[in-house]
């Protein structure tokens, strides 16, 4: 096997497993910035796959071929109301941000497979018949070496979540909003004193990650699970999670720690397929992400620093 | 109203609050609330079967409840109950599966193993925390799920011959009980609810009654005077990781040693390490509480499995009931002011 066909088949799988994981990863990041810890995401990512595969099963006839994408916007929604759990109760009740993201998680679960039980009688879902399917993407695909290599047999979905990436870097350092997120969640009395309202652009932060963690279910059960039963988000939202911290709480670094795990998660996958690889043990690289981010956290890697407010629940006139 | 009185009712208002939103879910859902209500009661109590069932959730409750819990004490969130649980387990039925042995060396022998298995677990974000500050929620996270991978890879390389399982424990290192057994119709309950009821016994003893205990307790109410008043407040931290984690693999022996009395590959969690931060919360981190938190999380949890069978309610409804108290406990600012409202009311 020569290395260009290895290449063929690593990089479109590791899109692939990316993809959900920097939708949700940026979504943590937006939540962290603004001071409110998430470790509600591998819910929120349950809540969107769940939406996006009862959407797509209900509605194929009518929207055709635009199904999965339209689902996903239906995932989006669901993901900032069920989101917005999290945040009454976090920011406005004071609730401790860790218990309550670990209520999302649980409630999740079981909301989603109540209503799958109610809806279909049975425990897990049929699988959907359109889901996101691979391509070539035009023009790009015709590029010599670069074009078979990233741009054929691969997935739209991990482009445009490798595009989100950039749009959230954009936001989070370059706009007058990030700049008040960024702010709410290292001080929010010196931000409150300078007359930003914290407790909105906290509200806001923990949409966006609902939005994005939304987005993140509903891209994995659409391209990679295809049905929603109680196994079919297993992990991705801790991993998502994890990929965030890697990357040092910045969308870009996110992206990249997404897309290095989502290339150990094909590995794990694909590896025993590749020569030099059938040898190893799978189990060092389903391990690898988890593993990779106690290191970086104790830095071996760079110190990576959470935002200074995480985690801590702004009461105003507090000291 | 006293704090103490708050303290005990904000719990069952709690309580109450996600019971009473269980039942608007399931009249929105079309089921028949009362009948689902009966049949969950059933599902627990109504014969000795169910009971001896409920008696064994309880059982990993307990200690679960205790591991996050004694954590909590010393200002630690311990969410790597689960993995620690999983890391018992394994190591438990390793012992089971492994000697050849008396059962009164056996036995010990395979339930400390658990125990010291999930204590070391924990120390390693405890260590990671007391030395390099890191925040033990990622890193007890993320070792949660090293721990599934690992395990499974073990239970299906070490333990096994690619196999789904490990073969059944020795029955000198079984926690299975006759009397039990008999006593409920044949149920799963063992001897683990003893030595959960000890180590309940344990936790409020090391707190209340040693110096090392009001030196935890000392920590996690304000680390810097603790470190003033000559404390060691790193190897406190490590401390209170490593006996959360012994109690946590105490858990997985319950599995191992008495409810299954094998280990096998996981797809995903048990469940059990995360409902065991729902009953130390509802059980205000008091071994008290959490002895009557385990019981009604059990009772709901074995209760539930019955709902689908006389009612034909979906038993995840009890998974949303638990995750509702979780919030409403949470959010006890909430209920104080409600409380505060309704007191002052009274006094006019």
């Amino acid at each position: 096997m020569g290395i260009m066909e290895i290449l063929m088949i690593i990089i479109p799988t590791t899109l692939l497993w990316a993809a959900p994981l920097i939708f949700t990863a940026l979504g943590g990041t937006f939540s962290e910035r603004s001071g409110v810890v998430n470790i509600g995401l591998e819910g929120l990512m349950v809540i969107g796959a769940f939406t996006a595969i009862v959407f797509n099963l209900t509605f194929v006839d009518t929207f055709g071929a635009f199904t999965p994408w339209v689902s996903l916007v239906a995932a989006m929604v669901v993901g900032i109301l069920f989101s917005l759990i999290h945040a009454v109760a976090s920011i406005t009740l004071r609730a401790d941000q860790t218990v309550s993201g670990v209520a999302i998680n649980l409630l999740a679960v079981g909301v989603a497979l109540f209503l799958v039980k109610r809806i279909y009688d049975k425990g897990q879902t049929d699988i959907i018949q359109r889901g996101f399917s691979k391509v070539d993407i035009p023009i790009l695909s015709d590029i010599p070496v670069i074009g078979p290599i990233f741009f054929s047999n691969t997935y739209y979905t991990s482009f445009v979540a490798i595009l989100f990436a950039v749009i959230a870097w954009y936001v989070i350092y370059k706009t007058k909003f990030g700049l008040r997120l960024r702010a709410v969640g290292e001080h929010p009395m010196a931000a409150d004193t300078m007359g930003i309202n914290v407790t909105k652009m906290r509200y806001y932060g923990v949409l966006i990650s609902g939005a994005l963690g939304g987005i993140g279910g509903g891209v994995y059960a659409q391209a990679i699970s295809s049905d929603f039963g109680h196994a079919t988000i297993s992990g991705q939202g801790f991993m998502a999670l994890a990929a965030m911290i890697f990357g040092k709480w910045h969308p870009l670094g996110a992206m990249g720690a997404a897309l290095f795990f989502g290339f150990a998660q094909s590995l794990s996958i694909i590896g025993s397929s590749l020569p030099f690889l059938e040898n190893i043990p799978n189990v060092y690289l389903l391990i690898a992400p988890y593993v990779l981010t106690i290191i970086a956290l104790t830095g071996f890697i760079g110190r990576a620093d959470a935002p200074k407010a995480s985690g801590v629940p702004y009461i105003k006139g507090s000291r | 109203m006293s704090s103490r009185l708050q303290n005990i009712l904000v719990p069952i208002i709690a309580v109450l609050l996600g019971v009473l939103v269980g039942t608007i879910i399931m009249i929105i859902s079309g089921f028949d609330a009362v009948a689902g209500f009966v049949a969950l009661w059933d599902g627990a109590f109504g014969e000795s079967y169910f009971t001896g069932e409920t008696v064994r959730q309880i059982t990993p409750y307990i200690l679960a409840g205790l591991a996050v819990a004694f954590a909590f004490r010393t200002g630690l969130f311990n969410i790597g109950v689960e993995g620690q649980l999983i890391v018992g387990w394994l190591a438990a039925v390793w012992v089971g599966v492994a000697f050849d042995l008396p059962k009164i060396i056996h036995l010990p022998l395979a339930v400390l193993a658990a125990a010291a298995a999930g204590a070391f677990w924990a120390f390693i974000p405890g260590f990671l925390k007391a030395k390099y500050r890191v925040h033990e929620v990622i890193v007890t996270i993320m070792l949660n799920y090293t721990a599934l991978h690992i395990t499974n890879y073990i239970i299906r390389t070490v333990l096994s011959e690619k196999s789904d399982r490990t073969e059944s424990i020795a029955e000198t290192a079984s926690l299975r009980s006759p009397f039990f057994e008999s006593l409920t119709d044949y149920s799963r309950m063992h001897w683990g609810i003893v030595i959960a009821l000890i180590c309940v016994f344990i936790m409020w003893f090391i707190l209340e009654r040693t110096t090392r205990g009001f030196e935890l307790k000392a920590v996690g109410f304000n680390q810097h005077a603790s470190d003033y008043a000559g404390m060691n407040v790193k190897r406190n931290i490590i401390l209170s990781m490593v006996i959360s984690g012994a109690f946590a693999g105490l858990a997985g022996a319950m599995e191992g040693l008495g409810t299954f009395g094998y280990a096998s590959i996981k797809g995903g969690f048990t469940g059990v390490g995360f409902d065991g931060i729902a009953v130390a919360l509802l059980g205000a981190n008091s071994p008290i509480g959490i002895v009557l938190a385990a019981i009604l999380f059990g009772s709901l949890k074995v209760g539930a499995l019955n709902m689908p069978l006389q009612a034909g309610v979906p038993n995840e409804l009890v998974d949303i009931i638990i995750a509702l108290i979780v919030f409403f406990v949470a959010s006890s600012y909430l209920i104080r002011l409600i409380i505060k409202r309704f007191s002052k009311k009274g006094v006019k």
